[in-house]
């Protein structure tokens, strides 16, 4: 009887602890405590690895399918009439804090000396495909650009309108995909424009004409469908201010975890 | 005349020591208790919400629903919308475990498609962006209190006195007896209860200086920045893929070591342990 009473004793505030910290998960005050672990583990890695490289892999690691998610195909008429043309009037713009404004075609970027590099690709759902991504580096693009003073962030804007998965919880509603990036992240040697996969040019599902590889990070930040890139010196104009489609639905901004 | 009385009636006689509280547990060895009992928790129900978005689990670099060669455990649903089967699948053989994995009763009672179920997980609905926020703030919980408490341990000699076992308590002999007291539910009173017997040391010793460095590196080595940062954190487990499994695993343990330490806990007097692990004294002695 007695022990009966102090079991209820302890599994009591168990319980009682479980449901409270369901409701402290939707506490705003709670919310902003723990976000401060994205800017510890952010700080972190640019303290130990600023400049560390991603893994690359060799021919025989290449995953026999590379999986595609989210956007499998842009259903706006601007991107589907330029993939009807084989994308010959695509033309990436570069623009924001520059000294000069870009716009690159897809036969721009072939010119540029190219990297080709076989890495590992990790989904914030857990999964992970290893593919061989070529194309040219983003530094001298944006050295070619010439950043401006206040320049902080490179942001990325896609051509696809993605509306999420109500499973993923979140703001749900449609919207254009973009990203962005630290100027650490932009310059890294890895940072490329890749227009082509497993040496083959991009598929729709994969982010025809051209995506971004930063490798460093999840794969919601490797934008697909890139359409125009940004300097900016702050994130808020931008969508919903966080600095991506999935950043404005709750995901880090910093995804290298 | 000389007396007879002995000499020791002079002398103070040494008391039998009666009921009495010893400060059992030095400040910093409870804080840090309860901070590893509020991460470890936090941790656990966070990652297995975590763990619904791919509830697969696969060895090697890489694997996803388009390559499943190094797969070796799923959990998933099937069957007609209205009485789906929930399974796991163990290396290709499946087993059903409706109700609990796969599918199970949601918070409105009707049945819920998700990996692990909602009491298990936080936030107790599918949300993968609340729930890597939340365990990567207790992760940094976890690795500094961990730090604490280890260093507290080396320094003060701990490590030695009371968490790693002795030589004679690791003789056959001796650990066979502790395993029989722990069946017959006998544990120490008095002046025994003030350190750990050896199954006690050996769970302590696994927890604290294997499996919390497991998950810890394991977790480590799926972060792609790190893995950047020091490449020998997924080479270590043989893959980015196989450090995930091996942490959902460790976690499997430490749950397992969690849900024995309460029943332990429970068993051996839970308001006098409790009670101790908060104020620091433990009441023995007055048997």
């Amino acid at each position: 009887m007695i022990l009966k009473r102090r079991q209820l004793l302890t599994a009591l505030p168990a319980g009682l602890m479980l449901s409270g910290c369901d409701a402290l998960t939707r506490n705003p005050g709670a919310k902003a405590i723990v976000s401060a672990g994205e800017q510890a583990t952010y700080r972190w890695h640019r303290l130990v690895g600023r400049d560390g490289l991603a893994r690359e892999f060799g021919a025989a690691d290449i995953s026999p399918v590379f999986k595609v998610n989210g956007t499998h195909e842009p259903t706006n008429p601007e991107w589907q009439a330029l993939a009807a043309g084989g994308f010959a009037d695509w033309r990436l713009k570069v623009s924001g804090l520059v000294s000069r404004e870009l716009a690159m075609s897809l036969a721009d970027l072939h010119r540029l000396p190219q990297r080709t590099q076989i890495t590992r690709h990790d989904c914030v759902e857990g999964w992970s495909a290893i593919g061989q991504w070529t194309g040219p580096q983003l530094a001298p693009i944006l050295k070619a650009a010439g950043l401006r003073d206040g320049a902080r962030y490179i942001v990325f804007l896609c051509a696809d309108d993605y509306g999420g998965e109500a499973s993923k919880g979140g703001l749900q509603s449609t919207s254009r995909y973009y990203e962005s990036v630290d100027l650490v992240d932009a310059f890294h040697p890895q940072t490329i424009l890749a227009h082509s996969l497993n040496g083959a040019p991009l598929s729709a599902g994969n982010g025809a004409p051209v995506r971004l590889r930063v490798e460093r990070q999840l794969g919601y930040k490797q934008a697909k469908y890139l359409m125009h890139i940004v300097v900016a010196e702050s994130l808020a104009p931008f969508g919903s201010g966080k600095g991506g489609y999935w950043p404005d639905r709750g995901y880090e901004w910093y995804a290298g975890t | 005349m000389a007396s007879t009385a002995p000499q020791i009636e002079t002398a103070p006689l040494p008391e039998r020591p009666g009921p009495r509280r010893v400060l059992r547990h030095h400040w910093l060895v409870r804080a840090t208790h309860w901070a590893y009992a509020l991460a470890i928790i936090i941790l656990i129900m966070t990652g297995l919400n975590i763990f619904g978005a791919h509830p697969r689990l696969y060895w090697g670099d890489a694997g996803s629903v388009d390559d499943r060669r190094g797969q070796w455990l799923a959990i998933g649903a099937s069957g007609p919308a209205a009485a789906r089967d929930g399974w796991l699948e163990l290396n290709g053989t499946r087993h059903t475990t409706t109700g609990l994995l796969g599918v199970s009763a949601g918070p409105d009672g009707r049945p819920s498609l998700v990996a692990f179920p909602h009491w298990a997980t936080l936030p107790a609905m599918r949300d993968l962006a609340t729930a890597r926020t939340w365990h990567f703030f207790f992760a940094w919980v976890l690795i500094l209190n961990g730090l604490a408490w280890l260093g507290h341990a080396l320094l003060s000699g701990r490590l030695w006195r009371e968490i790693l076992p002795s030589r004679a308590q690791l003789s056959p002999a001796h650990l066979w007896h502790d395993v029989i007291e722990h069946l017959k539910l006998n544990f120490p009173k008095g002046e025994a209860a003030l350190s750990y017997e050896v199954l006690q040391r050996l769970a302590y010793a696994g927890v604290t200086l294997i499996l919390l460095p497991i998950v810890i590196l394991t977790g480590l080595a799926m972060s792609p920045g790190m893995d950047a940062a020091w490449p020998f954190l997924d080479a270590l487990w043989g893959g980015r893929q196989s450090a995930r499994s091996v942490h959902f695993l460790a976690m499997a343990a430490i749950t397992g070591f969690l849900a024995l330490h309460l029943v332990l806990v429970i068993l051996s007097g839970p308001i006098r342990q409790v009670g101790a692990m908060i104020t620091g004294r433990l009441a023995i002695g007055g048997q």
